[in-house]
Order: C-alpha cells, then sequence, then structure tokens
C-alpha cells in the first residue's frame, strides 16, 4: 500500500492525486488517441460511447451529486439536438455559436423544470420531470416549423471555422475533446464550493440548509448544468445520427441514460464513463450472443447425442431471437446491480483496487453498510 | 346531439377512463403508504392481469368471469412473491435504487409478456362486448359501466376489508407505524407481501376491465404514467385522493381531446400535473409540511 505526504497546498489543489495518476491519464488520452489506428471499423461507435459519457456526466451531476433523480433527460437531449439543427442549418449560424446558443437554451429548460422541483422530494421530482419529457416528446412532434415535426429533420455533417468533420475520425476527435474537456469542467466544479453544496444537499438537504447551503439557487443551478451538458451532448448526438425524429427522445431513452449512472457507479465520475461505456458495447455483446449462443449450446450437449443437441439448438435459437429480449435483459442487468451491487462498476472497480492495495487483509466487511434502516420521508 | 348530450357523454367517458387510472393509482398509494416504495411497474402487472385474463378466456376456453378471478388471484399471488424476493431487499435503500428497480422489474415483465403471448395486440371478448344502450342522447357502452360499477365494487370490499376485517386494521397498523406494529405482534414482513398481493390483484382488475375498451398490447402498461399522474394530484399516500385524481385526469383528457387543438389529449393529464405541482408539491390532498429534526 501506498502512502501519499502532502507537502505543500499545490498538491492538495491539483487536479489529481498524485504524478502517478495523472500518467495514468495522460497514457489512458494517449491510448483514445491512438485507438481509431487500431480499431478503424469501430470509430463510429466509439464516438457515440463519448457522446453517450457527456449525457451520462450530466445525468450523474444532477442524480449522483446532487440527488435529484431526473426522468427526462431524454428531453433535454432532444431540446439541445433540435436547437443545434435549428441555429445552424435554418439560420446558417456556425457551428460554436450554434451550439453554444443550444446550450443556453436547454439550460434555460433545466431552469424552467428546476424551478418548480425546488418544492419537491423525492418522488414527486422523478415524476415531474417524466410528465415533462412526455409534453416535449408532443412538442417535437408538433412544432412542426422548427422541428420538422413527425416527418423528421435531416441533420448535416459538422463544420468548425470553416473546417469539415464530415469524417468519422475527425468526428471521433471531435467528440474526444468535448468529452475531455467537460470532463474537466465538472472534475473542476464538483471540487468547488459549489460541488460540496451539492454533495450536502444529495446527503441531507436539512442538514445542508442548516449550514448556509441555499437550496433553490443550488438545485437550479445542478439543473441547469446538467440540462447544458445535455444540451451539448444533444448537438453531438444530432450529428452522430443524422436525423432527427420525436420518438427518439423518448422515455425509453431516459431510462437508458439512468440505466447507464446506475450500472456505472452513483457519485463518480468514472462511473459515467463506464457506464456509457457499458450501455454502448451491450447491444454489440447481446447481437453476438444471439449468433453463437444456439451453436455454443448445441456444441456443450453433443455428447449426449445429436437428438438432444439439435432440439436444444432450435429451442435456444427460437428463445435468443426473440425481438422482447433485449429490453427485459436490460432490465434484468438493472435489477440485479440494484440489488447486488448498488455502487455500480466504479464500486467493483473500486473493491477490486483495493484489495490488491492491501492484499493480504482486504475485509469484504468495508464496503459493506453497517445497518439498513428505513429512512421516512414521512412527516407524520 | 346537442351541447348537454355531448357534455354528458364525456363525462361517462372521462369517468369510465379516470376510474382505470384511479385503481392503477389505488395500487401505487397501497404500496407507498405501506412501504415507501414506488412501485414503476404497476401498470405493467396491469397489462400481465390483463394478458392472463386473455390467455385463459381465448387460449384454454375458460368462462370470463373464472378467468377474471384466476387474474387477480395469479398476478396477486405473484405481487406477493416479488415482495418476498426481490423488493423486500430494497426497502431503506435510497428512493432512486427503488424507482430504478421497478423500472428495471416492468422492463423483464414486458419482455416476458412479449416472449409468452406475442407482440401482437388482441381484444378480449367479455360478456359486454359491443352493447350499448341509450339513455336519451347519451350512448352508454356496457363496457364503460363494467368498468365504473367495478371500481365502486371494488372500493366497496376494499373500504370494508381495511376498516372490519382483523387483518385489514393490521394493515392500516403496520403501514402506520412498522415498528410499533411489529412490537404488537402483527407480522409486518406478511402484512406487506399482503398489500403488495392486494395491490397487484387490484392492477390485474383494472387491467382485465380495461381489456376490452383498449386492446390488450404489451405496452398496456404505460397507463401507468397516466396514473401516476393521478397519484400525484391525489397527494401519494391518500386513497380517496388516488381515485378523486384518477377520475380527475380521466375527465381532463377526454374535455381536453373534445375541446382543445389536436394533441392536447395525450398531454393534458401532464400538464395538469405539472401545474398542480408548481401550486400545491405535495398533491391535493397530500400532508404539507416539513420533516422534524
Amino acid at each position: 500500500m501506498r502512502f501519499l505526504f502532502k507537502t505543500s497546498y499545490g498538491q492538495e489543489l491539483g487536479l489529481f492525486r498524485d504524478s502517478v495518476q495523472r500518467n495514468w491519464y495522460v497514457a489512458l488520452l494517449g491510448a483514445l488517441i491512438v485507438l481509431p489506428r487500431v480499431l478503424p471499423d469501430y470509430t463510429g461507435d466509439i464516438s457515440l460511447v463519448f457522446i453517450y459519457g457527456v449525457c451520462g456526466l450530466s445525468l450523474m451531476v444532477l442524480a449522483g451529486y446532487t440527488g435529484l433523480v431526473s426522468l427526462g433527460h431524454a428531453a433535454f437531449l432532444g431540446i439541445g439536438a433540435y436547437a443545434h439543427v435549428f441555429f445552424a442549418h435554418d439560420l446558417g449560424l456556425p457551428w460554436v455559436v450554434s451550439v453554444a446558443l443550444a446550450c443556453v437554451i436547454t439550460a434555460a429548460a433545466g431552469v424552467v423544470v428546476g424551478l418548480p422541483a425546488l418544492r419537491m422530494t423525492g418522488v414527486y421530482l422523478t415524476i415531474a420531470t417524466l410528465a415533462f419529457a412526455l409534453i416535449i416528446q408532443e412538442v417535437f412532434a408538433r412544432w412542426d416549423r422548427v422541428t420538422g415535426g413527425l416527418k423528421g429533420k435531416p441533420v448535416d455533417k459538422p463544420a468548425l471555422f470553416g473546417v469539415s468533420f464530415a469524417s468519422e475520425l475527425a468526428f471521433y476527435f471531435l467528440c474526444l475533446a468535448v468529452l475531455a474537456g467537460t470532463l474537466w469542467l465538472t472534475a473542476n466544479l464538483l471540487r468547488s464550493a459549489t460541488g460540496r453544496a451539492w454533495v450536502a444537499i444529495r446527503d441531507s438537504e436539512i442538514a445542508a440548509q442548516s449550514m448556509g447551503v441555499n437550496l433553490a439557487v443550488y438545485k437550479t443551478m445542478a439543473f441547469a448544468y446538467s440540462a447544458a451538458l445535455m444540451g451539448i451532448a444533444g448537438a453531438l448526438f444530432a450529428h452522430k445520427i443524422g436525423f432527427l425524429a420525436p420518438d427518439i427522445f423518448s422515455v425509453l431513452l431516459s431510462i437508458q441514460l439512468l440505466l447507464m449512472v446506475v450500472v456505472g457507479g452513483l457519485g463518480s465520475l468514472h462511473g459515467a464513463v463506464f457506464g456509457a461505456v457499458f450501455v454502448a458495447i451491450l447491444p454489440v455483446v447481446i447481437s453476438q450472443a444471439r449468433d453463437s449462443v444456439p451453436a455454443f449450446v448445441a456444441a456443450a450437449l453433443a455428447p449426449l447425442g445429436t437428438g438432444v443437441s439439435h432440439g436444444a439448438f432450435g429451442m435456444v435459437e427460437r428463445f435468443v431471437k426473440q425481438p422482447g429480449l433485449e429490453p427485459g435483459l436490460l432490465g434484468l442487468i438493472l435489477v440485479l446491480f440494484i440489488l447486488f451491487e448498488p455502487l455500480g462498476i466504479y464500486g467493483r472497480w473500486a473493491k477490486i483496487k483495493l484489495y490488491f492495495a492491501l492484499f493480504p487483509l482486504y475485509k469484504r466487511a468495508t464496503f459493506r453498510r453497517q445497518k439498513a434502516y428505513m429512512r421516512s420521508e414521512r412527516l407524520r | 346531439m346537442g351541447t348537454l348530450d355531448t357534455v354528458l357523454q364525456l363525462v361517462l367517458n372521462g369517468l369510465a377512463v379516470g376510474c382505470i387510472y384511479g385503481l392503477v393509482a389505488l395500487g401505487f398509494v397501497l404500496i407507498y403508504k405501506a412501504t415507501e416504495l414506488v412501485n414503476f411497474a404497476q401498470g405493467d402487472l396491469l397489462m400481465l392481469g390483463a394478458f392472463v385474463c386473455y390467455m385463459f378466456v381465448v387460449w384454454y376456453g375458460v368462462g370470463y368471469w373464472a378467468a377474471f378471478a384466476l387474474a387477480i388471484a395469479i398476478v396477486g399471488l405473484f405481487g406477493a412473491l416479488l415482495d418476498a424476493t426481490v423488493l423486500r431487499r430494497v426497502i431503506g435503500q435510497p428512493q432512486f435504487a427503488v424507482v430504478m428497480l421497478t423500472i428495471g422489474l416492468g422492463a423483464i415483465f414486458r419482455s416476458f409478456a412479449s416472449m409468452t403471448w406475442g407482440s401482437e395486440i388482441y381484444t378480449l371478448p367479455t360478456p359486454f362486448s359491443a352493447k350499448a344502450t341509450r339513455l336519451g342522447g347519451v350512448t352508454v357502452s356496457h363496457e364503460y359501466v363494467s368498468i365504473i360499477v367495478g371500481t365502486v365494487v371494488l372500493c366497496g370490499v376494499l373500504y370494508t376489508f381495511f376498516t372490519y376485517t382483523k387483518v385489514g386494521v393490521a394493515m392500516q397498523a403496520a403501514s402506520q407505524n412498522q415498528l410499533a406494529a411489529y412490537y404488537m405482534g402483527i407480522p409486518v414482513k406478511r402484512m406487506f407481501s399482503l398489500i403488495w398481493a392486494i395491490s397487484a390483484g387490484v392492477a390485474a382488475i383494472a387491467g382485465v376491465l380495461l381489456a376490452p375498451v383498449s386492446l390488450i398490447d404489451v405496452n398496456l402498461g404505460f397507463i401507468g404514467l397516466k396514473a401516476f399522474a393521478a397519484a400525484v394530484l391525489g397527494g401519494f399516500g391518500s386513497i380517496p385522493g388516488a381515485l378523486v385524481g384518477g377520475l380527475t385526469i380521466g375527465l381532463i383528457e377526454l374535455f381536453a381531446g373534445t375541446y382543445l387543438p389536436h394533441g392536447f389529449k395525450d398531454v393534458a393529464a401532464y400538464v395538469v400535473l405539472l401545474l398542480v405541482l408548481a401550486v400545491r408539491p405535495q398533491g391535493i390532498f397530500g400532508a404539507i409540511g416539513r420533516k422534524k429534526v
């Protein structure tokens, strides 16, 4: 186990714990820069992971750090996407200006949702954001002049300062830059007074208020910041999918975004990125498994005779080819994570790291909750 | 058809639709009052109820009433099992975990339904199907009447059960104060499972009543979203509130669909919900106050 001695305030204030950690992140960035050369076929998919990463970051700030659960983040993504496309295509504004305006508009929408949210707690807020998202989806479908209505709206490739980002490789680096930038911004924000106030609100609203945290200001700020991040992600998402239609931004997308933060690990920026990777990889794994599992089962049962193995092949194949299987599998993963690993992938990663750091002395109880009791939200 | 007749017709249909919302909302409220869990899978339990009844009636040729009873029993039992195996583990965890857990369960149920019964759209034949009586200028469809009568009867039964039976009173005690109830010798865990069973059974009843009006398909459960509006409107912890909220949402929806421009019908419930929450964050019937430290 390594012990850290800090000898100056500079070390205390640094973004990274020590030079080792910093070097690891620099190495990771380097790896991501050469990644498209290694996996040229997956460049487009990996840029989608980066976009999901920004979405995860946005929801992590709100749900993971401020404790406000939103089931309406697909609406913010949609507002960002439609606003950006409207400004960049219909009004012909430059890309950067258009994205900035999209951010401002989504942040304003965030404030509009956040303001009534100040007076609501827990599940009321979740349901209010859900209602907001359903209304916004209807607006996307009806406001033909701006959104193209149900017919949808095509999106061009991005061009910054006259440089076209039409190729997948260029778009990859654009998304990477945005993700790195937003990560850096969020990490800094979270260790400032604002971030600490958010965490205080998450842990106990009443305690935070007693310590002088202005709930109204900080909750609205969390909503606005989260929505603004979603706005950037929406702009990139629009370019990525190339075509906007109202039913993309459905409740299911909101749920998928929440799944991302839960599976990744609530309350950690790593978790947002892990979750994004997970959500992006999962469909690929499922479709791979659909092709290979029946043959695998048949091979495993081969010693029992061809009849059994053929029968099993047919049965398993019919089962895995069911169209309804995938959402159920997502649901199952969600349920298993909540029941058995509430801290998500990041929690598992932290446990494994601690196991090796403390090698022979690791105790499982380190991460176990001392006491699970019912925390009542009732007033009487 | 005069204006008055139109209004009366809308009121009748709105009340019928509202009864369904009210029943689903009732399911939310029963569980929330007892365990402080919010069950996002309530709509999907409704869907399961409708499918189970459909399966018995159409696949196995069981009579409508027997299939109705079987659907209630099976879904109710399933609710109790769900509580005993899964949901009991998350009591005391943050609200967020419960929301995500039940959303995940809902997805599993939908997936299960589409794999078992297929993703086509079905109609459930009932004794009331496609029959109507004309009263003056108003067409009284028997399906709607069955919904309203069913809801009234169910409310009466539930009211009697919770007020006059020993188990019902024990359940009330368990949901008011777990610890005190436990000290009085009430098996709190079993009571909670029973409440889940009742709540799931109510959802199944709503599903079977709804089935002839709205067709059965895997996404029937999304009606749960509107029932949320109903439950919140009534202030999540109040049983009469849930029913009143449901009726309100049903009426608003039908009137908005007729008198407001196209597209308002689907979102009217949510607009009202947001307005109510902005003005009265605890719902119309909810208790106002702050948590004491």
